[in-house]
């Protein structure tokens, strides 16, 4: 077969290829929701390590309000210890809801600093776990919050491994990856999550950041703000005032 | 085309119809057969959506209960838990709402609740009352002399050690143990009551602490130094941490 | 629940911090079976290539075998990852709406393209002649088998077969990226993972080609030395001599580029080389230090090195490659063992050790990813059966 006559046919293979696939595409859908505009929100938390007392009260009503497993290891929102010591060494724990018995090494004289973090899904603007999903089942809403589909996540744990925070578990039932998405359903009715609802010093405030007067709108103004882990470009909506930096 | 079909070997024939063929298959499966729900990514997080946004609610929120019990509400909202939560200590809420008369809130009476935030952990902010649990009223239930709507304490705290157990505990093994807080730190009554708006006095200038500490004050034992060299233009405080002095 | 249980122990054997939610590791032992299976694909089908495209003569005994192997193992590498899903059920959903960002989303695409369009193609351009003549010599059931894998074909005139072998070398042109594709997306699944400082780096699609093409070299070559005689016939030590001359520039060039990802991490010394240190010390240092570097790849180079320089008997020279061969597969094992594994081994808060308790029995436990290891082998005997590698002459010359 001549070369001119190879070319003419390629293309016309080509085209008729590209016009089926054409023909395939799927419908456009706008994202509309009842009376609830996911349009007109952003949300986002702040934290004020000054004020977290490590009560663990945060971690229970979380795990309530969202049927999360009672173990002590499928965690949407923790609170870890840090004591920092003289020598620079640094000792981290999680808390266990609370009921804490504070160890004699963390009373004593060469302790510099110790003081509680509260930790949750950072909802980043740029979420790696949305990025690496093979089926996209998880996705950042229009009002900021990145959800996980579980009719359609099929488990392989790729946005585990891609999550820096270690904000994200399997859930031995439903063997979906799951994760704080901000109590999703209460802020669809206005409510605040459970976390910022029970907090009893109010480290932890809550926000729009489209509305003109909200907690968090005060905490972005009168605070040095940090996120964590800021060098991965992943752009956290957790803000943390007062952290220090051995928090990581 | 049929020129393109002609030149080709029949063996290569076979192979492109069968391919063909099979292409023909997926392309019809998937225009035709397939529901627009398995293909539309739209459709998926919309139905993501509503399906988180209709989870059922657990906690009602701090708004719900005053409409109730406006008593409770009036006695807690000048008193130190008037940031807290009802369903802090009350629990999930939400089935009490819904059903007022049938399903009624958990009421923490015992001592075991109130440790979770009151209990002396050292890695709490300063300022947080807390108590050791073993000295404090032993096995008393907390509500016998606090009433947990408005927990004034049944005497107003004698010391500064009710809220700043931490400074304390080290400051009684430091050289100042028999110094009274206030004779350093000047503290205005309101600062029980508003703790993070009206706040104690420091020292602002190195004579308060050459009253002792100069050479030539007079007072025996006392470590002095010439306060017209030592320390070049720092106030005391800003190198030597007054409560925990001796050692670190 | 007995996973529970699990993790309270577990979380005894914890060193220093992790996060509460990093307890529980979630790529497992068959997440370190599917690259090693595709990495043998890869190989095996670079040694194939070698072959067809670089017109090495003297590998032509290899070419068939390595096609089947190839074929073997890329059959059963979606089980692994099957078996591994949490809904196992739900993965044509990559098909359907794959999300175009996610490096794992191609697997479905990559792998059909390259069973259909390279591999089957590619064998059955190959083959198609000998399914022919093998048709009409046999009866029953294989006669018709072969009449149908050959498509009912009929033309082995000299035309139709050089058209055949012109296909099969542009098959194998368009099948060198596509190889590279197929086993260097799993790398890059892995390298493009900024949260994990084990696995992120620029050069992990590299190391898992190159780490691929020594074990697939490795795999052909065992096999070739295991089944030639087991078909009564006799090695040729030409052939084996160059594929192991291969083997030999393959590990040279993957050891280099292993050593100098090392080399970097050390003289950089970012925030992580303390846990990473820590890592490789305590709980990576069988399989890394005396598996994959002293006996996977240190001892196999010194080995051919010896080779090379002296001249040693036919015999001997069999007894030191099946060595070399076996070596280098345990090697690379702990290479993808010491990858997948070992990135989950540490805290992502850079403080802290966990442990992998692999099962025994369920469905990610030893016993699964063992038959998962052993069943391609079982195919491929299947497939050699079916469609011999050698005719009678080529078993019997040298």
């Amino acid at each position: 077969m001549d070369r001119r006559n190879f070319l003419k046919n390629l293309l016309l293979v080509i085209s008729s290829g590209g016009i089926i696939g054409g023909l395939s595409a799927g419908a456009w859908a706008k994202i509309i929701n009842k009376d609830y505009d996911t349009t007109k929100h952003n949300y986002g938390m702040g934290i004020d390590i000054d004020k977290c007392i490590g009560c663990g009260r945060c971690m229970q009503a979380c795990k309530t309000e969202n049927d999360v497993p009672s173990a002590p290891f499928y965690f949407r929102t923790w609170v870890e210890r840090y004591v920092i010591k003289s020598d620079k060494s640094v000792i981290v724990n999680t808390i266990n809801m609370g009921i804490d018995e504070p160890s004699d090494v963390f009373t004593g004289r060469d302790v510099l600093r110790s003081f509680f973090v509260p930790k949750l899904c950072n909802q980043c603007d740029h979420p790696p776990c949305v990025q690496v999903c093979p089926v996209g089942a998880t996705f950042k809403t229009d009002d900021g919050v990145i959800l996980v589909d579980t009719k359609r996540c099929i488990g392989c744990r790729y946005c585990i491994q891609a999550c820096p925070y270690g904000a994200r578990y399997l859930h031995p039932e439903t063997r979906v990856a799951d994760k704080c998405n901000f109590c999703y359903h209460r802020l669809v009715k206005g409510l605040l999550p459970a976390c910022v609802e029970v907090c009893p010093k109010q480290a932890r405030l809550f926000g729009d950041m489209k509305s003109i007067a909200s907690p968090l709108g005060r905490f972005v103004r009168m605070n040095k703000l940090h996120v964590l882990k800021p060098y991965l470009n992943t752009d956290p909506k957790v803000y943390y005032a007062n952290l220090d930096g051995e928090v990581n | 085309m049929k020129d393109f079909f002609k030149r080709l070997p029949e063996q290569a024939v076979r192979v492109v119809t069968v391919f063909i063929v099979l292409v023909a298959i997926l392309l019809v499966v998937w225009r035709f057969i397939l529901p627009p729900e398995l293909k539309d990514h739209d459709l998926q997080i919309i139905a993501t959506i509503e399906r988180e946004a209709d989870k059922e609610v657990k906690y009602a929120g701090a708004q719900m209960c005053g409409q109730c019990h406006e008593k409770e509400l009036d006695i807690k909202k000048n008193g130190y838990h008037r940031d807290l939560s009802c369903e802090s200590c009350h629990g999930a809420a939400q089935k009490h709402v819904d059903n007022p008369t049938d399903v009624k809130p958990t009421s923490p009476k015992k001592r075991d609740y109130c440790s979770f935030c009151h209990n002396y952990n050292p890695s709490r902010p300063t300022g947080f009352p807390q108590i050791n649990p073993d000295t404090h009223n032993p096995r008393k239930p907390c509500i016998t002399c606090h009433n947990p709507h408005n927990p004034k304490p049944p005497e107003p705290p004698g010391s500064c050690v009710a809220c700043h157990a931490q400074i304390e505990r080290t400051k009684i093994a430091s050289y100042h143990a028999l110094i009274e807080c206030t004779v350093c730190h000047s503290t205005p009554e309101k600062h029980k009551t508003s703790p993070r708006t009206v706040t104690p006095t420091k020292p602002d200038n190195r004579e308060f602490c050459g009253k002792c500490h100069a050479k030539g004050s007079g007072v025996k034992g006392m470590p002095t130094v010439d306060m017209a060299t030592h320390g070049e233009k720092y106030v005391c405080w800003q190198c030597h941490y007054p409560h925990m002095l001796g050692g670190i | 629940m007995e996973a529970v249980q699990n993790f309270m122990e577990l979380s005894k054997q914890v060193v220093g911090f992790i996060y509460p939610n990093e307890i529980e590791i979630h790529w497992s032992i068959l997440i370190v079976v599917y690259p090693y299976i595709t990495g043998l694909v890869a190989g095996a089908f670079i040694l194939a290539s070698l072959v067809k495209v670089f017109n090495v003569k003297e590998l032509q005994p290899t070419y068939r075998l390595a096609l089947l192997t190839a074929l073997a193992f890329l059959l059963i590498a979606p089980l692994p990852l099957q078996l591994h899903l949490g809904h196992p059920e739900r993965s044509y959903e990559m098909f359907l709406t794959p999300n175009l960002a996610s490096a794992m989303a191609m697997f479905g695409f990559v792998y059909l393209w390259y069973l259909m369009l390279v591999l089957l193609l590619e064998i059955w351009f190959e083959y198609r002649r000998d399914m022919i003549v093998w048709s009409s010599e046999s009866t029953g059931l294989k006669k018709w088998v072969l009449k149908i894998l050959s498509l009912f074909s009929t033309d082995i005139s000299e035309k139709a077969i050089a058209f055949d072998k012109k296909t099969v070398k542009t098959i194998t042109i368009i099948g060198i990226p596509s190889a590279f594709l197929l086993h260097g997306y799993v790398g890059f699944i892995f390298g493009s993972i900024k949260a994990n400082p084990w696995w992120s780096s620029v050069m992990m699609p590299v190391v898992f080609l190159f780490s691929a093409i020594v074990s697939g070299i490795a795999i052909v070559m065992l096999l070739y030395m295991i089944i030639i005689p087991l078909r009564g016939g006799k090695i040729d030590m030409k052939c084996l001599d160059k594929v192991a001359s291969f083997l030999f520039y393959a590990v040279i060039v993957d050891f280099s580029i292993e050593v100098l990802d090392f080399i970097h991490r050390l003289y950089e010394s970012e925030e992580s080389i303390k846990i990473l240190g820590q890592l490789v010390s305590t709980k990576l240092f069988m399989s890394l230090v005396v598996l994959q570097i002293l006996l996977g790849m240190l001892l196999p180079l010194g080995i051919m090195v010896i080779i090379k320089v002296f001249r040693l008997q036919d015999e001997l020279r069999r007894l030191l490659y099946f060595v070399c061969g076996v070596l280098i597969q345990i090697g690379i094992f702990s290479t993808r063992w010491n990858v997948v594994i070992g990135g989950q081994l540490f805290s992502k808060s850079f403080r802290g050790l966990t442990t992998y308790k692999m099962e025994l029995t369920g469905i990610e436990g030893f016993l699964v990813a063992l038959a998962l290891l052993i069943i391609p082998f079982v195919v491929l005997a299947i497939l050699i059966k079916l469609l011999p590698p050698w005719k009678k002459e080529e078993l019997a010359g040298g």
